[in-house]
């Protein structure tokens, strides 16, 4: 998981990249400052759910399902807020900015970072849902947990991803 | 071994329908036949490469020919530099891997076998997508069908509007699948090498070849993924109408040019660090002296390994970066080939004082060592950033890459091809066959190779479908193209003894080299459980001291 991490890691810098590198270059309009708006609910989600998801191992590994359970249900919620969130913001970029893939620069460097990230929420997302049936169905037992774990590191990878993320395009790009 | 009266239950013939036999080879996650699965696939997209090769040497034999139209030649060379890269030297590299580092670590199996096989059927279906293209690009009419961008597709030849149908879009697709089965072949190499060794092997008793594989796993995760992230971008730029190389919205060209090399220098070293495992393997068995200098072979790849992620824009020094870029990549550039130079030095160390067997898989060594040291004495004339605004882009560029990726690594991989193909089979190659390969090969490979320089220095640009006469390109081009028929002359000997030898080879049994690795311990081919009983190991050398136990390596290590 270490190496798939490194791999991602190396997918996403040369996302950013290229989005830094076209900062400023689009030819017409709209540009990040005009339409832009901080995410700061659907952050506060995201990161939240990095600590759900370490209670949820925790408790596994502690042999407490029920706990498991809650806490994994929680940073699925976090997360579909997340993802959510994200949607409305596309729509609202999308229908009332006019903002596409083909506008501009920006969008074209906006959708790919953004998308490449809610893309990678988005499998996060279906492996957790996934979970959550399966300890529903009680199939989930405390041997899990180093399984669990291991793919816990993938979403901490996603949170840490959107500080970066964050940082960039609504900090910096701004 | 104890391992041997077991295992020599299981090679009888198997007496199952053939059609059960293939559908075993189909689902199969055993990494020995996942590995005999990349190394088939690799050669019949050899056969194919060297076709294309062909049929290009063939229209530049003499001045105003005909032999093919322009756009059938630029489809050759695009799909040439592509398919040998991608779909040749790395899944038969990738092959040896998977199938000697369980072997060399005394492990039963890679880590993930189910993502060992994953990895090869994503790889296979990326060749298939690229190949496809010759029946189903044909978007538009007349708008052409297998890709003609040239291997490194710079924008805005790939745009849409230079670009039409679907050509371009079959080989970004058959990239990114393939680079998505090598990121699962790295992951599983690392963490096979990391978790699964046999008691007492630490990780500086381990086979070279598995270290070197260690590495270039390393280097594929970083590697791959910038290619992985341009055609991602790519895509975009062709399906969903974005901008990122497209220089009329302030898109820029250059960005793809520093991506795709981010990726394709590390690629360089990705596919000549598993060429330096076998040399590394093969030279100190057949000179009968461990290898010189361990430590610092695994020290000088990881140098490499590090410096060749910032090597990449020496690719580039022709599209006008600034004095500093090209005076940072120039000196970068020079400073890899010292730690290149010091594995040379170690190989000549070991093989120095030795008593040498000049048998095939030594000799295809010695013919690395030699054409190796001229790559890299090129590669440094060109690292040289003036010297590279004269003779970019020119046909001594390929004359260079060419003695590297045939030179150094077909050569070694030839190498391990007889070296390890009795323990693979259970039976000897044809040693007379072997060596007129070489002698053929490596005739026709300098006749080939050497005297492409020359139309180079001359100034003759690569990529051109035809020239004209009176520059003094033509009798060059007639030499460069004479050698191109040793070297199929060459290769049909060499696979007629991998299919003679099948049938017809004596018994190999399972040490014929009287080799030290673990993988020489078990029978030949070895049993689906590679070890009866899990090998334990003292020293870098196992089987000698199994051997000699009067006088056993571990006690100077």
């Amino acid at each position: 998981m270490y190496a798939l991490i490194a791999a991602e890691s190396a997918i996403f810098t040369i996302f950013v990249v290229a989005y830094i590198f076209y900062l400023g270059k689009s030819v017409s309009g709209p540009t990040p400052a005009d339409v832009l708006e901080l995410p700061i609910f659907s952050t506060v989600c995201l990161l939240s759910s990095s600590l759900t998801i370490h209670l949820a191992v925790r408790a596994l590994r502690q042999a407490k399902v029920g706990a498991f359970g809650l806490w994994w249900f929680l940073t699925l919620t976090l997360g579909t807020i997340f993802l959510v969130s994200t949607g409305r913001e596309w729509q609202h970029l999308i229908y009332d900015k006019g903002l596409t893939v083909s506008t501009n620069l920006f969008g074209t460097t906006y959708y790919s970072l953004v998308g490449l990230h809610a893309f990678h929420v988005t499998v996060g997302l279906l492996a957790i849902a996934l979970t959550m049936i399966l300890t529903l169905l009680r199939k989930v037992k405390p041997e899990h947990s180093e399984r669990v774990e291991v793919f816990s590191l993938y979403w901490h990878f996603v949170d840490v991803v959107w500080v970066i993320v964050f940082t960039v395009v609504y900090v910096i790009g701004r | 071994m104890s391992s041997e009266s077991i295992a020599l239950s299981t090679v009888g013939r198997d007496a199952r329908p053939i059609g059960e036999r293939l559908h075993d080879w189909v689902i199969t996650v055993d990494h020995k036949k996942l590995g005999i699965l990349y190394i088939v696939y690799g050669l019949i997209f050899l056969v194919i490469g060297g076709i294309e090769a062909t049929i290009m040497r063939i229209q530049l034999i003499v001045p105003h020919n005909h032999f093919v139209s322009p756009e059938v030649f630029n489809r050759m060379f695009t799909m040439h530099g592509t398919t040998m890269i991608f779909f040749v030297v790395m899944p038969i590299l990738f092959g040896f891997g998977t199938y000697l580092i369980p072997l060399m670590i005394g492990a039963r199996d890679m880590a993930f076998p189910r993502l060992n096989a994953f990895s090869f059927w994503m790889t296979t279906f990326g060749g298939v997508l690229l190949y496809f293209s010759f029946v189903g690009g044909n978007g538009l009419y007349g708008a052409g069908n297998a890709p003609d961008v040239g291997w490194f597709a710079y924008a805005p030849l790939t745009a849409r509007a230079f670009s039409p149908g679907h050509s371009t879009d079959f080989w970004t697709l058959a990239l990114l699948v393939s680079g998505v089965g090598s990121i699962g072949t790295a992951v599983n190499f690392i963490a096979t090498i990391l978790c699964m060794r046999c008691p007492g092997m630490t990780l500086g008793k381990m086979p070279l070849l598995v270290w070197l594989n260690l590495i270039m796993g390393g280097m594929l995760i970083l590697a791959i993924s910038p290619l992985t992230a341009a055609q991602i971008m790519l895509s975009i730029d062709r399906y969903l109408g974005g901008h990122f190389f497209d220089t009329q919205a302030g898109g820029s060209a250059a960005l793809w040019m520093h991506f795709f090399w981010i990726f394709g220098h590390p690629e360089v070293y990705i596919l000549v660090v598993p060429a330096f495992a076998f040399a590394s393997e093969i030279i100190p068995v057949f000179s009968r002296k461990p290898i010189f200098g361990y430590p610092v072979m695994v020290a000088a790849t990881i140098c490499i390994g590090f410096i060749s992620f910032s090597v990449w824009a020496h690719h580039m020094f022709t599209i006008g970066m600034s004095s500093y870029g090209n005076t940072f990549f120039t000196v970068t550039s020079m400073i890899i080939a010292v730690p290149t130079g010091i594995k040379i030095f170690n190989w000549l160390g070991t093989m120095w004082g030795g008593k040498i067997h000049f048998k095939a898989p030594m000799l295809f060594c010695i013919g690395f060592l030699f054409q190796f040291l001229i790559a890299g004495l090129t590669g440094i004339m060109l690292a040289t950033s003036p010297f590279d605004w004269q003779l970019g882009n020119s046909y001594f560029v390929v004359a260079h890459f060419h003695y590297v990726i045939a030179g150094a690594i077909l050569f070694t991989i030839f190498g391990a091809f007889y070296y390890w193909y009795p323990k693979v089979s259970g039976r000897m190659y044809n040693e007379t066959l072997a060596q007129w390969h070489f002698w053929l090969f490596i005739i026709g490979f300098h006749l080939t190779f050497d005297f492409m320089h020359i139309p180079g220095i001359l100034g003759m640009p690569r990529r051109i479908y035809t020239y004209e006469p009176g520059r003094g390109w033509e009798i060059w081009n007639l030499i460069v193209t004479i050698g191109v028929f040793f070297q199929i002359a060459g290769v049909l000997a060499f696979v007629t003894n991998l299919l003679w030898s099948l049938w017809k080879g004596e018994t190999a049994g399972s040490d014929p080299w009287d080799a030290w690795t673990l993988e020489w311990s078990t029978s030949s081919p070895p049993p689906d459980y590679n070890f009866a009983a899990t090998p334990v190991v003292r020293s870098r050398r196992p089987l000698w001291d199994l051997k000699h136990p009067e006088d056993p390596d571990w006690k100077y290590e």
